[in-house]
């Protein structure tokens, strides 16, 4: 928020793009800004990362965003019931899920069955947040209740978490596995029970800078752009 | 200069008028925000949003920890500014750096420590937990430790304050009529700084209640676990805003409820 209103108070040019994006987008978007930068001088990316909810909630408030890209349909769809939206939603990429342990998995966990395992320490994002519903859908497919200990804000702190060893087992995108490869080890999730996370884009029809915004929604969604996604373990739709 | 009817007030004891604006605007920066807070609370219905299972939890947790943090302060934060006060030693400054640190450190940086010390995997936690199996994260221990942690140096600070404005003289003339240390202390030192020590207990709680960013991080976040008051704002207002400007309103009426008592009574002893 102090952000965005730092921005405001700023007054933008015209060629700023100010773009909220899901967490686990941090990575790839960041890399996504440099290239794009590196074609368009005259334009500015800001990227403004958090929770997708909390990114909901900053555009309800009415924050100066140009584009939206949440983790979840879900989050998109109530953007849209507002008619907050400038033009459809678009699905850019597509993420899986995985079972995250810290390296060396130490707990020794095996599948979606240890998380009933109550002698086990097992964190999962809040369910709010898309990573925690998709946690939650998973579980319920598999028909676990999971004793869960502790309920994290976003996937970045959940990782962390899993990464210094102080929790046994989450459940986090395949992407995030692969961005601290080496510390944290990702055990997939059988196909049947899994859950396809799909990260919708679209312009904000209060977008201070709508052509801005619609010429960066055409880059991510270009062959360059899906090849930047691709580098960082995103499917292409 | 001709002298002044006794009517109007003497000039001495009226501020210049730029200091009252800005002192105004400072009021301003405190309490519009808190108006906007009171404008969108839903009025109707906050008995219901109160009344959940979650608040209940939370309040119960908040308790806990703040009580319990205030109390830990009390024990080993009033030796700990007695020494600071009164003990001249190499690296004291040092110390009362460390001590004051949690003031400006921001708290999640404090949780990030606290996790990297005594985590299961941490310096001092790894032993603690093979030798009695006691895990702090993600238990009410952590959060008790985590509030501890960031309010105990507002008693440090302030009971030292008192020690230091405190007239020897009397603790001297005790000694001298045959009383021994610890009596000075107990009948002499600690009474004469008891406004300290009781403005030093109200910062502690009203800090250790309102605790958010050591606690999510050391202690993660689990209803009647660890989630106290502010965890379970920063969830609700992503899924129910109404339930978190509810929760809100009940934080910011019991601190203030706490503030302007107790203070008013420090104040007027002190």
């Amino acid at each position: 928020m102090l952000l965005l209103s730092i921005t405001a108070c700023n007054g933008r040019s015209n060629e700023e793009v100010l773009v909220s994006a899901a967490a686990s987008l941090t990575d790839a978007f960041s890399e996504i800004e440099a290239v794009y930068e590196e074609t368009h001088a005259d334009v500015d990316v800001v990227l403004n990362f958090a929770g997708s909810s909390t990114l909901r909630e900053q555009i309800l408030e009415g924050a100066p965003v140009d584009v939206f890209a949440p983790a979840n349909q879900a989050t998109m769809d109530e953007i849209v019931q507002t008619d907050m939206h400038l033009g459809d939603p678009v699905v850019f990429a597509t993420n899986l899920l995985q079972i995250a342990v810290a390296a060396g998995n130490p707990a020794g966990v095996t599948g979606l069955g240890d998380f009933a395992d109550q002698g086990l320490l097992i964190g999962l994002c809040a369910p709010d947040v898309p990573c925690g519903d998709f946690a939650r859908q998973i579980l319920a497919n598999a028909g676990i209740v999971a004793a869960i200990d502790t309920n994290e804000p976003d996937v970045r702190a959940l990782l962390t978490k899993i990464e210094v060893g102080e929790l046994d087992a989450g459940i986090v995108y395949a992407t995030d596995i692969l961005a601290v490869e080496g510390s944290v080890e990702g055990i997939d999730i059988p196909e049947a029970l899994s859950v396809v996370a799909e990260y919708p884009i679209a312009v904000m029809a209060d977008a201070p800078n709508p052509d801005g915004a619609a010429a960066f929604v055409d880059f991510v969604l270009s062959d360059e752009g899906h090849a930047v996604l691709d580098d960082y373990g995103f499917v292409s739709p | 200069m001709s002298p002044t009817p006794r009517t109007t007030r003497d000039p001495r004891s009226r501020p210049p008028v730029l200091l009252v604006v800005l002192a105004g605007v400072g009021i301003a920066l405190f309490a519009v925000p808190l108006i906007g807070l009171v404008g969108r609370v839903p009025w109707a219905r906050l008995p219901q949003l109160l009344a959940t299972e979650i608040v209940v939890d939370a309040l119960r947790l908040s308790l806990i920890a703040s009580v319990s943090a205030t109390v830990i302060a009390l024990l080993l934060g009033i030796p700990l500014a007695y020494v600071l006060a009164r003990l001249e030693f190499p690296g004291r400054a040092l110390i009362r750096g460390i001590v004051s640190l949690p003031l400006v450190l921001p708290p999640v940086v404090a949780g990030a420590a606290l996790l990297f010390a005594l985590g299961r995997r941490g310096l001092v936690g790894e032993a603690v937990y093979e030798v009695t199996g006691l895990l702090l994260p993600f238990s009410t221990w952590g959060v008790i430790i985590a509030t501890t942690f960031v309010a105990m140096p507002f008693m440090v600070i302030t009971v030292e304050g008192g020690l230091r404005g405190l007239d020897q003289r009397y603790e001297g003339a005790a000694a001298t009529l045959g009383a021994g240390r610890w009596t000075v202390l107990r009948k002499v030192t600690l009474p004469m700084i008891a406004p300290s020590i009781l403005s030093g207990l109200v910062l502690t709680w009203a800090r250790a209640f309102g605790e958010f960013g050591a606690t999510i991080t050391f202690a993660g976040n689990l209803q009647a676990e660890t989630q106290t008051l502010p965890l379970a704002v920063f969830v609700t207002l992503e899924s129910d805003r109404d339930a978190a400007v509810a929760i809100s309103l009940l934080m910011v009426v019991v601190s203030l409820v706490v503030l302007v008592a107790l203070r008013d009574r420090w104040w007027r002893s002190g």
